[in-house]
């Protein structure tokens, strides 16, 4: 089957990179392209691109003007945006244990009250779930996930919180996600992974990669509290498994 | 060896370099000088290389002890400075001798300005660099910004002619943008009201954005779209229509829509300009953006060929610092009213 994929837009982004938008929404087809065109870029570098960063819906290409301008660049990628998507490609499956609800993940019981349902049933359903890293951004290591069944999409709260804990599992819109970092955060708690996504002096720093899958599995606060002091350590704690 | 110890020193400043890009994908951001030209100009001036890691200091004074001779460099805002009563100028190299300290005043008319080290600052690479990203936890000899009784290893003074280097005039002309990657998201007369109006950069800035203060630019659709990844001097628009304009310490990836971004060669100078004072910006076309991303590497490249010896023009320093700070001069009142900003109040996940 040969039907022509539709381009990407080419926005500018500055003078030094071009935003290749694939869709404005959060879509998977989208975000497969976005994938694999990092790949693509990746395995057959383009003269002056220096970095790209994979997101939902776009990929960022950052380039050095001096090497090459917008529009010979333009051309470039656009003819590698229509090459197929590969059916099946590299992929990685990580296990990431989490403890749900109490004080790992306050929101629980709010998300249960607000879907008519209780705890125990928004963690199944949270851990049936086969999730792929849609893009990892904002801070080191937050991993934005696809794949969230349609009976956890809930809005964002209408109060962003200015400090979520490191290793926070989180619900928001249609995505999960993963963060490393201490931070603000306007998603729903469920639970907290002793996983580092990011630390340093540890082989790789960055465990997680875009296009990476995921499942989650729940363990209880002791398991935790002993992952959490192997993982400072530097032990992954996610279980690498075969696909 | 000789050190350089940090006596007093204000927020805002700390060790960086030419930053650490490609890790982007991970949600790294590069960091990395506010100001490359100054920084590129002071790491010249005592024959290091453009890029290297020196001490980015903020709009407040500073104070540096050297123990054993250092020899140092400094360039970016104008400000006061003197070793030991001795005046040093802008965009010269100096030495401090055993046991003096070297003083800085606050910046006029700029905010950040970059004090090099002969040979460099000691210190432990992450990712190729020593750029200090406290939320990372990257930056080294310290993982945050500099404080009071911090030591910075540094070779002995070499003993090599102090230099100068002559530089471009400093430029009013208004801060150049290219529209995008979400133009698209505002109304003609909303892109207009934003090049018409007159902006400030408002105190609660910092190095990861820059707040401005204007006319309300309202969205077409509203303010939220889908992340997708940012760039230094992306301009986004959040829900109250205030623009940030994301800097060095940018998050890698946002949520609100980014009406355009500030050119590459303009960066640095749309990064030192205080809190408070009154700019435009200037739409350019691509090509041109581009052109002038060109000169600016040109420029970067040259700076050898424009270190200039310092005996021969010892009687105009003066005149050459007060060319450099004239139509500049703001109070140190402005300066000291930079506060941190928290990075909820740029941006959040999305």
């Amino acid at each position: 089957m040969a039907a022509t994929l539709p381009p990407p837009r080419l926005l500018p982004s500055g003078d030094s990179a071009i935003t290749v938008e694939f869709s404005r929404n959060i879509d998977d087809a989208a975000n497969r392209r976005v994938l694999a065109l990092d790949r693509a870029m990746a395995a057959e570098p383009v003269t002056g691109v220096t970095e790209t960063v994979p997101t939902y819906r776009s990929l960022l290409v950052h380039y050095d003007p001096e090497q090459v301008d917008f529009d010979k660049l333009g051309a470039q990628i656009l003819a590698l945006a229509q090459r197929p998507v590969p059916a099946t490609t590299r992929t990685r499956r990580w296990r990431i244990p989490v403890v749900y609800g109490g004080e790992h993940g306050i929101d629980l019981e709010d998300v249960a009250k607000t879907l008519n349902t209780t705890p125990d049933e928004i963690v199944a359903r949270h851990v049936a779930g086969d999730y792929r890293v849609a893009m990892i951004g904002f801070t080191p290591g937050w991993s934005y996930l696809s794949g969230l069944t349609d009976s956890l999409h809930m809005p964002r709260r209408q109060n962003p919180r200015l400090l979520t804990p490191a290793g926070t599992v989180s619900i928001g819109g249609v995505q999960t996600g993963v963060q490393c970092l201490a931070g603000p955060s306007g998603w729903h708690l469920l639970g907290q992974t002793a996983v580092r996504t990011y630390q340093l002096h540890r082989d790789p720093i960055f465990l997680l990669e875009p296009g990476d899958n995921v499942t989650f599995v729940s363990v209880d606060a002791k398991t935790f509290a002993e992952q959490d002091r192997a993982a400072e350590a530097g032990e992954f704690i996610a279980e690498q498994i075969a696909s | 060896m000789s050190k350089l110890v940090i006596a007093s020193i204000g927020p805002a400043s700390s060790v960086q370099d030419g930053g650490r890009p490609g890790s982007q994908r991970y949600g790294l951001v590069p960091s990395g000088a506010m100001d490359r030209l100054a920084l590129a100009a002071a790491n010249t001036l005592v024959g290091n290389e453009p890029f290297t890691a020196a001490i980015e200091v903020g709009p407040f004074g500073a104070k540096f002890t050297a123990r054993g001779a250092v020899r140092v460099a400094l360039a970016g805002a104008p400000r006061s400075a003197d070793i030991a009563g001795r005046a040093v100028a802008s965009d010269t190299s100096a030495t401090l001798a055993d046991g003096e300290t070297l003083t800085l005043g606050f910046a006029r008319g700029g905010s950040f300005s970059y004090l090099a080290i002969e040979g460099g600052i000691e210190g432990e690479p992450m990712f190729g660099s020593l750029a200090v990203n406290a939320r990372a936890g990257l930056g080294s000899p310290y993982p945050r910004p500099l404080q009071s009784g911090d030591e910075l290893q540094a070779k002995a003074a070499s003993g090599a002619p102090e230099r100068r280097i002559e530089l471009p005039a400093a430029s009013d002309a208004p801060i150049r943008v290219v529209w995008g990657p979400q133009d698209d998201e505002f109304a003609d007369e909303t892109k207009k009201l934003f090049l018409d109006s007159e902006w400030k950069v408002s105190a609660t800035s910092d190095r990861m954005g820059y707040r401005l203060e204007g006319p309300v630019l309202r969205h077409l659709h509203g303010h939220n779209i889908v992340s997708d990844g940012t760039v230094n001097g992306s301009l986004q628009v959040p829900g109250n229509g205030q623009p940030i304009v994301l800097m060095r310490d940018r998050g890698t990836s946002g949520g609100y829509p980014k009406i355009a971004a500030v050119i590459s060669a303009d960066f640095g100078r749309f990064a030192q300009i205080p809190a408070g004072r009154a700019f435009r910006f200037q739409a350019v076309s691509m090509a041109e953006a581009q052109a002038e991303a060109r000169r600016f590497a040109a420029l970067l490249r040259t700076l050898p060929e424009r270190l200039r010896g310092i005996e021969s023009v010892d009687l105009n320093i003066d005149a050459l610092h007060d060319a450099n700070v004239a139509g500049h001069a703001v109070s140190a009142v402005d300066a000291g009213t930079w506060h941190a900003v928290s990075l909820a109040d740029v941006a959040g996940p999305d």
